[in-house]
């Protein structure tokens, strides 16, 4: 059965000054899927994925081609504002990076700036994009005290609660796991499973079994290119290209 | 054995070049050790002439008068005036100038700008003083019709032009320090770049910039050429900004000279000098204190 695709790039070509670091990428995102992007160091899944919620836009001298449809609309058409785009899809980031601020103060964050001020709407807030996360049990009792002072996986699913207190439509997240230990890692990959049922999920990884186990759609890319997307499963047991084979073997070299 | 004759060798330039750091050192140490001391030595004996109480905020310092007052009281406040004025200027000046300049200008700018604010820190404080006197001074007479031009106004405009680069360019190393990370997590959230400088950036590099104030403000009270020449000398206590005031450094520079060797006012003005010496050195561990304190727990909870 397939999804509405909620994002979707048409022949985006992206360059950092004059070097190109992604070409002629055309892919559907489909809404309330896990789609997991693969490929070897440098080849470009997070230039992608920074692409899809405009924070390329930081970087100098940048430059997109091609179209990238979020809801039907080009997000990088002159009137479109990057920060109401970013508002709608959260990122989460390799390294975590919560705010040198209280654990609490950490999650409403964002949401103070959109507005929300009463006490009773964020101390709900805090709490449910906390057990979101799976961090509620853990942190219930110290949400005063600085994010700085968590676990490097408890700090990374701090991040995610945080991006989830937005409500976001999508969730970018680059190798969310690979600072963590394995029980921290499973823990995440859990949530993205959950999190499936009302966000849509890109996921950059580098572990073939992470992005086996929680995507239904892979891409793997090489060298800027998208060499081949599909669902998971045939990726990953009869892909067509010989290139995804020997990446997902290990063959690859 | 050649060998072992070279490890000697090593040893013995090791040690040589150690005790060499270390005589460096000690000597720098014994030095300030010495002028504290002869500071202490020189000051004291005055409490044998008037107590603690009365040299601090006796109101009235007439060290040449029969008999003479040695109340260091109007002295004191025309630093503290001088000093809190010229930081009501430096402080927004140098602080949002080093936001400015390392979070907002593009790249070319800033380098022209930082060069700038290098030049003032630069500018020797006579020149200053000298710019005070001969183009300030005589504008704020003319605008604000009144005595003189050389007075509490001047001053601190002189000293906040003196404050302004220590604040603006520990502060901008300060905003330097905060990572990338945190910035990029607050726009990934939907911030404004507005927003992302006030509530994590500057508040991340809020430590330092704390430390750069503090810092700015010792280097404002401490200065003693500029004071001297533009705040007019007046050893009494203002009552407006436009009054003349004779900060403390002013006093001891501008008396020394006329003050008869090991008499009362020779140590009056080495006492004041004590006071100055106590001032500076809490500012420098109030700005040591917040600065580690902040470091400890990644800045806390802000
Ligand atoms: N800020 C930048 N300026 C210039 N070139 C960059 C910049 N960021 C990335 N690149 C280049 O773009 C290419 C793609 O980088 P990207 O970070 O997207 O790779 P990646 O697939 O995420 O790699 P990794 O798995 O190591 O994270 C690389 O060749 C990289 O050197
Ligand atoms: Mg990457």
């Amino acid at each position: 059965m397939k999804n509405q695709p909620i994002i979707t790039t048409k022949n985006v070509n992206f360059y950092y000054g004059a070097f190109q670091a992604l070409t002629d990428i055309t892919m559907d995102f489909e809404r309330n899927r896990v789609t997991a992007l693969i490929g070897p160091s440098g080849c470009g899944k997070s230039t992608l994925l920074r692409l899809l919620n405009r924070m390329n836009d930081l970087i100098d001298q940048t430059r997109v081609e091609g179209e990238v449809l979020f809801e039907g609309r080009n997000i990088y058409e002159p009137d479109v504002d990057p920060v109401e785009i970013r508002k709608r899809i959260g990122m989460v980031f390799q390294k975590p990076n919560p705010f040198p601020k209280s654990i609490y103060n950490n999650i409403t964050y964002a949401p103070r700036l959109a507005g929300i001020k009463s006490k009773e709407s964020l101390d709900a807030l805090v709490e449910d994009s906390l057990k979101q996360a799976v961090l509620w049990d853990e942190v219930k009792d110290i949400l005063g005290r600085s994010a700085m002072t968590l676990s490097g996986g408890q700090q990374q699913r701090l991040c995610i609660a945080r991006a989830l207190a937005m409500k976001p439509d999508v969730l970018l997240m680059d190798e969310p796991t690979s600072a963590l230990d394995p029980i921290s890692t499973a823990k995440i990959e859990e949530l993205v499973d959950e999190l499936k049922e009302s966000y849509t999920i890109i996921i950059v990884t580098h572990n073939m079994q992470q992005a086996a186990r929680v995507s239904e759609y892979t891409g793997f890319f090489y060298l800027g290119k998208l060499i081949e997307f599909g669902l998971t499963e045939k990726i990953f047991t009869n892909p067509d290209i010989k290139q995804t084979e020997d990446y997902i073997t290990g063959r690859f070299g | 054995m050649v060998q072992k004759a070279s490890v000697i060798s090593r040893r013995i330039k090791e040690t040589l070049i150690k005790n060499i750091f270390a005589v460096f050192a000690l000597f720098s140490i014994v030095m300030l050790g010495l002028i504290v001391f002869f500071l202490f030595r020189e000051g004291l004996p005055i409490f044998r002439v008037v107590s603690v109480t009365d040299f601090l905020f006796g109101p009235f310092w007439y060290p040449t008068y029969d008999p003479p007052e040695y109340g260091i009281g109007p002295l004191i406040v025309g630093s503290v005036v001088v000093t809190i004025l010229s930081s009501l200027i430096a402080v927004p000046l140098g602080v949002l100038s080093a936001i400015y300049i390392s979070e907002i200008a593009p790249p070319r700018l800033k380098e022209v700008l930082k060069a700038i604010i290098e030049l003032l820190a630069g500018l020797p404080s006579v020149v200053l003083g000298f710019f005070g006197m001969v183009i300030l001074a005589p504008w704020l007479q003319e605008t604000f019709d009144i005595a003189t031009g050389l007075n509490i106004l001047n001053a601190s405009i002189m000293l906040a032009l003196m404050a302004i680069p220590t604040i603006s360019s520990l502060s901008e190393d300060a905003l330097y320090a905060v990572p990338r990370d945190f910035k990029e997590a607050s726009y990934a959230l939907g911030a404004t770049r507005y927003e992302t400088i006030t509530r994590v950036t500057f508040t991340a590099a809020l430590s330092g910039i704390s430390t750069a104030v503090i810092l700015g403000m010792a280097r404002a009270i401490g200065e003693t050429m500029v004071v001297l020449m533009v705040a007019g000398g007046a050893a009494a206590l203002p009552g407006s900004i436009f009054d003349s005031v004779r900060p403390m450094p002013a006093s001891i520079a501008a008396e020394m000279g006329e003050a008869p060797f090991g008499g009362d006012h020779y140590h009056a003005l080495f006492a004041t000098g004590i006071v100055l010496f106590f001032i500076t050195l809490a500012f420098n561990l109030v700005a040591d204190y917040i600065s580690n304190r902040f470091k400890e727990v990644g800045s806390g909870t802000l």
